[in-house]
């Protein structure tokens, strides 16, 4: 009778031990989903705008403040169009490129680095040498870059078998066969790299419209990465794995989504040159590409309405107009201008310029982002901490740390930033679910996620900001970069000219930096 | 056995519990002071913390209603068990555990508590065989004689000729053996005798495996590198500080790592100082990033040419350490309270980023790259913040670990100066607590040959200084990579030559 009790109150006990463990685990972090564009959006498909109440004028408007956006503005100032307006979305600048700052460090909230740009690259080498990223070039002509700018060692370890080695290229536990793919796979990208095309174009070039037109490697971009891999034989599980990570690091879904031609443009496109560095080299910031954001935000501050939604914009006879709503005052505005650089996504134009031509049948890969605050870095066994750490039995992407940069020997507190694309199932139903969970849903999953590489990690955690991007970036789906929809997108349409990433099918610093450059002197050269 | 037997049997084995029991405290108690410093500290609040679960034990033995024999065996065990690898778990949990206080104050709960329960068991296994006064005088009379017994033996016999680990396992070893004794003798009045031999004996072979391999659990502890006396250990947010006394020698560690002994220390700071120092004759303002030792400073005030000198270091606990303790202000001649110098706490690589000052000689004495945040302050990046804040004829010199050991990792670091547009002099000496060492001076033009020496100096003079700048040839130049941030060449290199080194 007595061992029974004595085992009742012991059952007792236990359960109540795992209540309170229980308790732990559902803990409240402090944090919240920040970022507007959500429910902006949502305004922006409902379509009740007030009347404009004001009406001013502007030389040009450029509509979106992301880095194409930005870009289009440095340029103009260049160009001597100094009288213009730039309306943003967001509460600032920046877009992908958006960042964060709490009392630990600044953080990113999408990109986050920079390679070394290629030596067709040439505005963003410019962009490069103004901002002092490089100073001046070596006897070969390579850029001289400043060391602190590009990204510390070590750069990348992968969590895998219990342990964190170096390098995200699975290493422990492969066989013969997947080192004989590992070569062979990485063999055929250092030939892509070098290739060119019958046109004498390079095959793989960045901005991605000087690249060959040959068909043979434009074939590539009519079916998927796997498919293409399959057909190679490349059927290893950790390459597969690799390659699958990588594509969606870059394009937000993995290798059964996106072309095989974007799947070795993430690869072989990349031949930047750096005196003090090798091919691999990238560069990074705390903030990640917020600080490019920033850089190129300064000269035009007093020139940008933020928090503006640009909802209407309409032209007749050589003149255009610009309605946005300020949504702090909750009063709409109207501008008349000369001419716009649309510098928004694809699908946002469609609901801003009612006559727009085409279809809107782009996909967005939907992201999780977020940024925790710890109290103490992760660690763990084997390589220690690096810039980007992931694990290869999560779904998410791993985190970037943002104190890597910083030079200061003992720092005990940090942010990681945390990415995962929403890439399980198609994107609409994604984007739903992403949008319909609350913020404690988040920092479950995120916890959760990264419990599972740095057991106890949880009881670290100081806060959780959590950014839900429902159309993160554009999808190289097959047929996308070269069926034609792009050269379609790039048409000026009367006085508005376009400047976006998606016009290029690729999300990236380079691509989105051109199109803007671009766009502002194709706007100068056609308004005069 | 007779009832006398059996009655002595008991009588005796108070006596060897009551001596287990103090030796348990006075191990946690020295292990404490040890590892955590502050000894009158450690003593009070240990012993607290064991007389207190003494009787938190005491009040439990209530609850023991029979089998008495046989609990008061197996606690017997128990206490053997943990008092006996007490000492040595404790080395080894210290460098492997963030809240040692926890672990530490555990340990001592539950051997108390044990503990506590011996006696009052005991009382009551012999109550029907001894008059109340009898026992009550007998068995308190051998408590407190067993008492006298190890507070002689610990400090005379124990402490010196078997170290704590050893002493831990050899009464714990004795703990058992009553436990084993008092089973055999009273096997008949035992329920499951035999099962309770077997615990006993396990218990016995894990004390002697400890026993036997207590050395190595100890060397395998990072606390226990140290053969001299702890005088003072703290974790500061920065890193663990570490002085130890042995004789005249006063040792100070960071994270475990030898930063000098005070026998040859003249030789290191010496040869860090002069041969650059001495030949700048217009120096006046100098700037020291690391060196919270003040060391350094002391020899660099042996200039009274120089008006100013500006030390960076990293740990506020440091610089005050040894701005404030008789022991250490005495070996740096007072250098970090001097007039001529100013403390900054702070990061170097930082503080040289907001610098706007300029120096006429700037010595870097960081601890060794051994990881990657150290590794930082070895880079291009670093050494062109440090040019800036030299000013036109100026000199830096560098400690650069062993050549001897670590080869690639010293030619690495006079790679990197010069891939920065310094002229390099390296040099080298012994140190006979470090080994062969190496230092690398760094200015912007080829210094003048000619010395002018301070007086006062135990190891540099015209005629060593010649000597340090040959390399014979297993020190010699390699080819190596330059050190960057996004390569910390040096850092690796480093690491697979000390490990190479410490594996031979």
């Amino acid at each position: 009778m007595r061992t029974t009790r004595r085992k009742f109150i012991g059952t007792v006990g236990a359960s109540a031990a795992a209540m309170l463990v229980g308790c732990k685990r559902a803990r409240k972090f402090s944090g919240a989903i920040v970022g507007a564009s959500a429910a902006v959006g949502h305004r922006l498909r409902l379509g009740n705008f007030p009347a404009p109440s004001e009406t001013i004028d502007a030389g040009v408007v450029i509509v979106g403040g992301g880095i194409a956006g930005l870009a289009a503005a440095r340029r103009l100032d260049q160009l001597g169009q100094r009288d213009f307006l730039l309306i943003e979305l967001e509460h600032q600048p920046g877009g992908n490129a958006a960042s964060g700052q709490n009392a630990v460090s600044a953080y990113p909230w999408g990109a986050h680095y920079v390679p070394l740009p290629n030596d067709e690259s040439v505005e963003v080498l410019a962009l490069f040498e103004e901002l002092g990223i490089t100073r001046g070039h070596d006897a070969n002509g390579a850029p001289v870059y400043d060391e602190e700018f590009l990204c510390a060692d070590p750069m990348e370890r992968l969590f895998d078998a219990g342990r964190w080695q170096e390098g995200l290229l699975p290493q422990i536990g492969i066989t013969a066969d997947d080192r004989r793919q590992y070569e062979d796979f990485f063999a055929r990208m250092e030939s892509f790299r070098s290739m060119r095309g019958r046109d004498d174009g390079p095959a793989f070039a960045i901005p991605l419209d000087l690249s060959s037109r040959d068909a043979e490697l434009l074939a590539l971009d009519g079916k998927t990465m796997a498919a293409w891999m399959t057909e190679q034989g490349w059927n290893s599980v950790p390459l597969r794995w690799h390659v699958d990570y990588s594509c969606r690091d870059d394009y937000g879904a993995g290798i059964e989504h996106v072309s095989a031609w974007a799947g070795a443009h993430y690869f072989a496109s990349r031949r930047g040159r750096a005196s003090n560095a090798d091919r691999d080299a990238v560069v990074t910031w705390p903030e990640g590409n917020g600080w490019l954001a920033k850089k190129l935000a300064a000269p035009c501050a007093t020139r940008t309405r933020s928090s503006g939604v640009v909802f209407n914009v309409e032209q007749s006879d050589g003149a255009v107009v610009v309605d946005y709503l300020d949504v702090e005052r909750e009063q709409s505005v109207r501008v008349k201008t000369r001419g716009v650089v649309c510098a928004a996504p694809r699908f946002v134009a469609h609901r801003m310029i009612r006559d727009l031509p085409g279809g809107n049948d782009a996909v967005y890969s939907p992201w999780m982002v977020a940024n925790v605050t710890l109290d103490q870095l992760p660690s763990g066994s084997g390589t220690p901490l690096a810039w980007d750490n992931v694990a290869r039995a999560s779904d998410s992407l791993g985190y970037v740390v943002a104190t890597h940069q910083n030079v200061h020997p003992v720092p005990r507190e940090t942010v990681i930033t945390h990415y995962w694309p929403l890439d399980a199932a198609v994107p609409a139903e994604e984007r739903q679910r992403a949008l319909a969970r609350t913020h404690a849903d988040w920092c479950e999953r995120v916890a959760a996620d990264l419990d599972r590489v740095h057991p106890g990690i949880h009881s670290h955690i100081r806060n959780i900001d959590v950014w839900v991007w429902g159309h993160g970036m554009i999808r190289p789906v097959p047929g996308f970069i070269w069926g034609g929809a792009r050269e379609m997108m790039q048409e000026p349409h009367g006085r508005i000219v376009f400047a976006h990433s998606d016009m290029s099918g690729i999300s990236i610093f380079e691509e989105a930096f051109t199109r803007g450059t671009q766009a502002a002197d194709a706007l100068v050269a056609l308004i005069g | 056995m007779n009832d006398r037997g059996i009655r002595l049997l008991l009588l005796a084995s108070v006596f060897t519990i009551a001596t287990c029991g103090l030796i348990y405290e006075l191990i946690a108690s020295t292990v404490a002071s040890y590892l955590l410093g502050d000894s009158v500290t450690q003593f009070s609040t240990i012993i607290g913390a064991y007389l207190f679960a003494m009787g938190i034990g005491s009040w439990l033995s209530r609850y023991v209603e029979k089998d008495l024999l046989r609990v008061f065996i197996q606690v017997e065990f128990l206490i053997a068990l943990f008092g006996g690898s007490a000492s040595a778990t404790l080395f080894v949990l210290f460098a492997h555990v963030s809240s040692f206080r926890v672990v530490l104050y555990a340990i001592v709960l539950v051997i108390g508590t044990l503990v506590g329960l011996e006696i009052p068991l005991l009382l009551r296994i012999l109550e029907g065989r001894l008059q109340f006064k009898d026992l009550i005088s007998k068995v308190f009379t051998f408590d407190y004689i067993g008492a006298l017994l190890a507070s002689l033996l610990f400090p005379l016999v124990l402490v010196p000729y078997c170290g704590l680990a050893r002493s831990g396992f050899l009464f714990g070893i004795l703990n058992g053996a009553v436990g084993l004794v008092a089973l055999w003798a009273l096997r008949g009045q035992v329920r499951g005798a035999r099962a309770l031999q077997i615990q006993g004996i396990v218990v016995l072979a894990l004390l002697g495996a400890g026993f036997a391999y207590s050395e190595r659990i100890i060397t395998w502890s990072e606390a226990s590198a140290y053969n001299e006396e702890v005088i003072f250990a703290k974790s500061t947010p920065y890193q663990r500080i570490t002085i130890t006394r042995g004789g005249d020698d006063l040792r100070l560690y960071l994270n475990n790592n030898l930063q000098f002994s005070s026998r040859d220390e003249y030789r290191y700071h010496e040869a860090l100082v002069h041969p650059g120092l001495a030949r700048l004759p217009n120096a006046r303002r100098v700037l020291v990033l690391g060196g919270g030792d003040g060391l350094a400073v002391r020899e660099i005030l042996r200039y009274p040419r120089i008006e100013s000198i500006t030390l960076v270091d990293l740990d506020p606990s440091m610089t005050r350490l040894f701005s404030t303790q008789e022991m250490l202000t005495r070996l740096n001649a007072g250098a970090l309270t001097a007039p001529r110098v100013h403390v900054v706490n702070g990061d170097a690589f930082t503080w040289l980023k907001d610098n706007r000052e300029v120096f006429d000689f700037i010595v870097a004495d960081f601890p060794d790259p051994s990881n990657f945040s150290i590794g930082k302050l070895y880079t291009t990046a670093f050494y062109q913040r440090a040019r800036h804040a030299l000013a036109p004829g100026g000199a830096m010199v560098i400690q650069c670990t062993s050549p001897f050991v670590a080869r690639q990792s010293f030619w690495c670091i006079d790679e990197t100066l010069r891939a920065c547009g310094f002229v390099t002099e390296p040099y080298h000496t012994l140190v006979p607590s470090f080994g062969e060492w190496g230092f690398i001076l760094a200015s912007l033009h080829p210094l003048t040959e000619e010395w002018n020496f301070p007086g006062g100096l135990r190891f540099i003079d015209a005629k060593s200084v010649a000597d340090l700048s040959h390399f014979p040839p297993d020190m010699g130049r390699v080819p190596v990579q330059v050190n960057r941030l996004n390569n910390q060449a040096l850092v690796r290199y480093f690491d697979a030559e000390w490990a190479r080194y410490s594996q031979q």
